[in-house]
């Protein structure tokens, strides 16, 4: 018999090998109890976090947590249910009115999660004979939407405009084309060129998605993303987002203004074959998507927070992904995968949370320790997080 | 066999081929040149430029030897 795990051994081996050097598994941490947006416990030991996608900080706001304790006591634990059988509920309708309020268009759709709205919305509107042309970098959920439809796929590389219009240039004329871009890419935390991208797809007849995962709540005037930022929104055929991070729960949608968009519902595997998100999750993520419409107070200290963060580390000596801070991640650059444990396991140990990211995830190759931050968290905080970047940095030998 | 199209394949490879491995239509780019998949992608853009072709990702999960590469080309240029 052929042991069908054999493939897996290259990565046993080189986990092994890491945790042999006594470095703490990077990737088997547990929150033994959360304080709050930005503070938990972990090992017993008082942690702040840095590493969450908690931008908004409104995990624990008294209004969200009220919203999702009535819905579950009024509508029960879950739905059991597709949303196009017995799992729409009041609640899933109000989400999908928050979101259309909240981006000024016409559809929402919600799906369970982040990475199922990329599956399924690629993965139905493009089809055999159709291209789908993605930046290199994308999002391991916009791969898979690839993979998972029929359509041709031809990758740019990462952010570069003249490899965009090189390759729209070459493709059929006629044939059916989606541009597939991300407003933050979540590895080093840099933005697209929006502005300039989008207005090519247009301009080859290509029809435009983007991924606004890092930016809703925080970029853009309304918070609606990078392509609000920088003026393109309108040209922008869908928008995928996500509930888990800025609002703050869990689940996945795509905005559109597309007149058809409603059929979806109906041919989107992804959104079809799974259960609905449970009563208490989308009141909690309507709730909250109200109240990131009046959020401008927190998106400047959010801004003030990470430009702060970028520029103490940059002092500190440390290599960043971005030459500024372009959005709520900061991504710190390590020599290699077993220093960049080390260096975790430091900072953990400082009482500072980070997230370690290492290949396939990160692009060329890197280990990076990136770090997001949250609007909840004090400038004290701030501080404090550059001071023990700095002690762990010199402990471990990544600065001098 | 070495044609105009095979030569100008190779040429493209070279900058690319660091441990100078000598090329034949069976040699392999994950097997025998070792390129990672930074590597390939550079690679790809140059073979496209070249030939302002498009290769995609669906084609290139086929295509593994320097050998395949070349009928490749030729089927896109035509």
């Amino acid at each position: 018999m052929t042991d069908l795990f054999s493939k897996f051994d290259p990565l046993i081996e080189q986990r092994r090998a890491l945790l042999d050097t006594g470095v703490t598994d990077p990737f088997s941490l547990v929150m033994e109890k959360v304080l709050s947006p930005t503070t938990a416990i972990c090992n017993g030991r008082e942690t702040i976090l840095l590493g969450t996608y908690n931008y908004m900080g409104m995990t624990f706001d008294e209004d969200v947590i009220k919203a999702g304790q009535d819905a579950l006591r009024d509508f029960g634990a879950g739905t059991t249910g597709s949303r196009v059988l017995n799992g729409t509920y009041q609640g899933h309708k109000e989400v999908e009115e928050a979101l259309k309020e909240f981006y000024a268009m016409d559809h929402a759709m919600v799906f369970s999660t982040g990475y199922q709205a990329n599956l399924g919305i690629i993965s139905t509107i493009a089809g055999k004979g159709d291209y789908v042309i993605l930046d290199i970098d994308s999002h391991a959920s916009i791969y898979d939407g690839c993979k998972m439809g029929d359509a041709e796929i031809v990758a740019f590389r990462h952010n570069d405009i003249e490899a965009l219009e090189k390759r729209l240039k070459r493709l059929p004329a006629d044939a059916g084309k989606l541009v597939v871009l991300e407003g933050v890419y979540s590895m080093l935390g840099d933005i697209a060129p929006l502005d300039k991208m989008v207005k090519l797809a247009k301009q080859y007849g290509a029809m435009v998605l983007v991924d606004e995962a890092h930016s809703m709540g925080f970029i853009g005037e309304h918070g609606r993303g990078v392509a609000e930022a920088q003026g393109v929104l309108d040209d922008v055929d869908f928008v995928i987002g996500t509930f888990s991070k800025s609002v703050g729960t869990v689940g996945g949608f795509c905005v559109s203004n597309h007149p058809k968009f409603e059929i979806m519902r109906l041919v989107c595997r992804p959104y079809v074959f799974t259960a609905s998100l449970p009563p208490s999750v989308v009141a909690t993520a309507a709730t909250s998507i109200r109240k990131l419409m009046h959020g401008s107070n927190k998106r400047a200290h959010l801004w003030e927070n990470s430009k702060t963060l970028h520029k103490g580390l940059t002092d500190a000596g440390f290599e960043l992904g971005t030459k500024e801070a372009h959005s709520a991640i900061i991504a710190v650059i390590m020599p290699d995968l077993e220093r960049g444990a080390m260096m975790w396991e430091a900072l953990l140990e400082e009482g500072l949370y980070v997230n370690l990211a290492r290949p396939p995830a990160t692009p060329a190759g890197m280990t990076l320790l990136r770090c997001s931050l949250c609007a909840e968290h004090s400038s004290d905080q701030v501080g404090e997080i550059l001071a023990r970047f700095t002690r762990a940095g010199k402990r471990v030998g990544i600065i001098a | 066999m070495s044609t105009p199209l095979n030569q100008k394949i190779y040429d493209l490879i070279e900058p690319f081929n660091k441990k100078g491995v000598e090329l034949g239509d069976n040699t392999s780019f994950a097997g025998d040149l070792e390129w990672d998949s930074l590597t390939v992608m550079d690679f790809v853009a140059e073979v496209e430029d070249s030939f302002d072709i498009i290769i995609t990702m669906n084609m290139q999960a086929e295509i593994e030897t320097v050998g395949q590469l070349v009928a490749a080309v030729e089927k896109l240029q035509a």
